[in-house]
């Protein structure tokens, strides 16, 4: 639907064609149609639709995408701002990417902190 | 102009998504079988499984109205575990739920004429897209359920079909890996699911897409308003207390204070609501705009018309406060609809609350002193 575009150039959406072994499994799970593959690779076509859901990055078997993975809700950013942590609908927005993405040592990775509901 | 690539991952593999939650204990579920809507036991190489129908009661539908009223969403579980939908066999496939009974419901309706397993996760009682977004429905989740339930016992093949909104939080490759059993992502509406199967689990683009049209819209209705509510439960009294006792202030006493600029509070107050959490969702692809807090704005100034169209005498400074806080409210009301909507990224929401919000408090606040201003001015 044309009205229904969100802001312009905020996704945090990256890719790495280099990685890419060309499954396509990122492309079929996107709920938004923002990926393509070209020439076997990850093309990040539609960025602007991205609404960083992690789908992509979760499926990914190479490593080949990064995203700031969170759930785009204003009640959430506010629940975390005052410190909220479980009551109401209880959605705190803690991207999730920040946790998962950077831990270089399985064994070592701590358990995730809670980015959501009770 | 695209933003500087992140730093990639060094892992080879994703840490395992243990769905840790800070503040709930581990659910103590009851007995699967006392469940209203089980209507008697499957027999399986692997123990008796509850077998449910695909036909909803009037207690089911009783339960998702009120749900999607806004009432106790958050206390609306099944038990999670495996279930047969009709008379499934050894081959019949594996369908993937949450424990949340309005999602649970929507899919045994939707494969009504199927028969199949339904494998239900402990998603405490949270729908697949938003449970997939905090880890509960996630990979290891799934693979303990597909472990604790006996599915390879019950089942020759070894697929699962898990809906696609579940991605976030389940990864296809890693589960594999977990338990054996392969995933395949099914369509985004459950309701596709049967062509799905019959296309040999295929799925055509449009079924890959999430869309978010008028009546989806008008669905979250009432939850807005249901929530908006509970505030202004308190705030609407507050207010005509306050009106009440500017009255006895300014010498028009308490009552015709209340009558007055209190009903004009009361009445404005609902028109900003009106505003924000009916007509913003409803009209949303039409509203200029990408943000949602600049969406609501127009329905809120539209509101401050009517309001001014509407005052007794020509402008004054309580109308002028109402001017303010109307399109205020009605912007705020509108970006808290981003958490129901089906597009909205992080990023975004936080980049439109860092200039919305700002705004929205000076013009509430800026509202609020006018109107004190006009009660004690009498």
């Amino acid at each position: 639907m044309p009205g229904l575009q969100y802001l312009k150039n905020v996704a945090s959406l990256s890719a790495n064609p280099e990685l890419c072994v060309g499954c396509g499994l990122c492309v079929e799970v996107c709920p938004q149609g923002v990926l393509e593959l070209r020439d076997k690779r990850v093309v990040v076509a539609r960025r602007d639709a991205c609404m960083e859901c992690g789908a992509c990055m979760t499926n990914c078997p190479a490593q080949a995408l990064w995203v700031e993975a969170g759930v785009g809700c204003a009640q959430a950013v506010i629940n975390s701002a005052l410190g909220r942590k479980g009551n109401g609908c209880c959605c705190v927005a803690e991207p999730r990417a920040a946790q998962q993405g950077l831990q270089t040592n399985l064994e070592a990775a701590p358990p995730r902190k809670s980015s959501g509901c009770c | 102009m695209s933003p500087a690539p992140q730093p990639l991952p060094l892992l080879t593999q994703m840490p395992p998504q243990e769905p840790v939650s800070s503040c709930a204990a581990p659910e103590a579920y009851g007995d699967p079988q006392a469940q209203p809507f089980v209507l008697g036991e499957e027999a399986t190489p692997a123990g008796p499984v509850p077998r449910v129908g695909g036909e909803l009661s009037r207690a089911d539908r009783r339960g998702s109205l009120r749900v999607r009223l806004g009432f106790g969403r958050h206390d609306y579980k099944v038990v999670p575990g495996l279930y047969a939908l009709n008379h499934p066999g050894p081959n019949s496939p594996v369908l993937v739920s949450a424990n949340y009974k309005l999602s649970f419901d929507h899919l045994r309706q939707a494969a009504r004429d199927l028969d199949a397993w339904l494998l239900v996760l402990d998603t405490k009682g949270i729908n697949v897209w938003c449970a997939a977004g905090k880890g509960t429905m996630g990979t290891a989740e799934l693979a303990a359920r597909v472990g604790s339930s006996g599915l390879e016992r019950v089942v020759e093949h070894r697929r699962l079909i898990v809906p696609q909104l579940a991605a976030p939080g389940v990864a296809a490759h890693t589960v594999k890996k977990l338990c054996g059993f392969s995933v395949t992502f099914g369509p985004v509406r459950a309701g596709d699911l049967p062509a799905f199967l019959a296309a040999g689990l295929r799925a055509d683009p449009a079924m890959r897409r999430v869309s978010f049209p008028l009546a989806a819209r008008a669905l979250l209705v009432p939850v807005e308003l249901t929530q908006a509510l509970r505030t202004y439960l308190w705030l609407l009294p507050l207010l005509l207390l306050l009106a009440g006792l500017g009255g006895l202030v300014g010498g028009s006493g308490f009552w015709a204070g209340l009558a007055g600029p209190g009903l004009r509070a009361v009445g404005a107050m609902l028109l900003a609501l009106v505003a924000g959490a009916v007509a913003s969702p409803v009209l949303l692809p039409w509203l200029p705009g990408r943000a949602f807090s600049l969406k609501g704005l127009w329905p809120g100034l539209a509101g401050a018309a009517l309001l001014w169209a509407l005052w007794p005498v020509s402008f004054d400074a309580e109308l002028a406060a109402w001017c303010l806080a109307v399109p205020a409210l009605s912007s705020f009301l509108a970006m808290n609809f981003t958490g129901a909507s089906t597009y909205t990224s992080l990023s975004g929401v936080k980049k439109e609350m860092r200039r919305a919000v700002p705004l929205q408090i000076a013009a509430t606040a800026l509202g609020l002193g006018l109107w004190i201003y006009a009660l004690l001015a009498g």
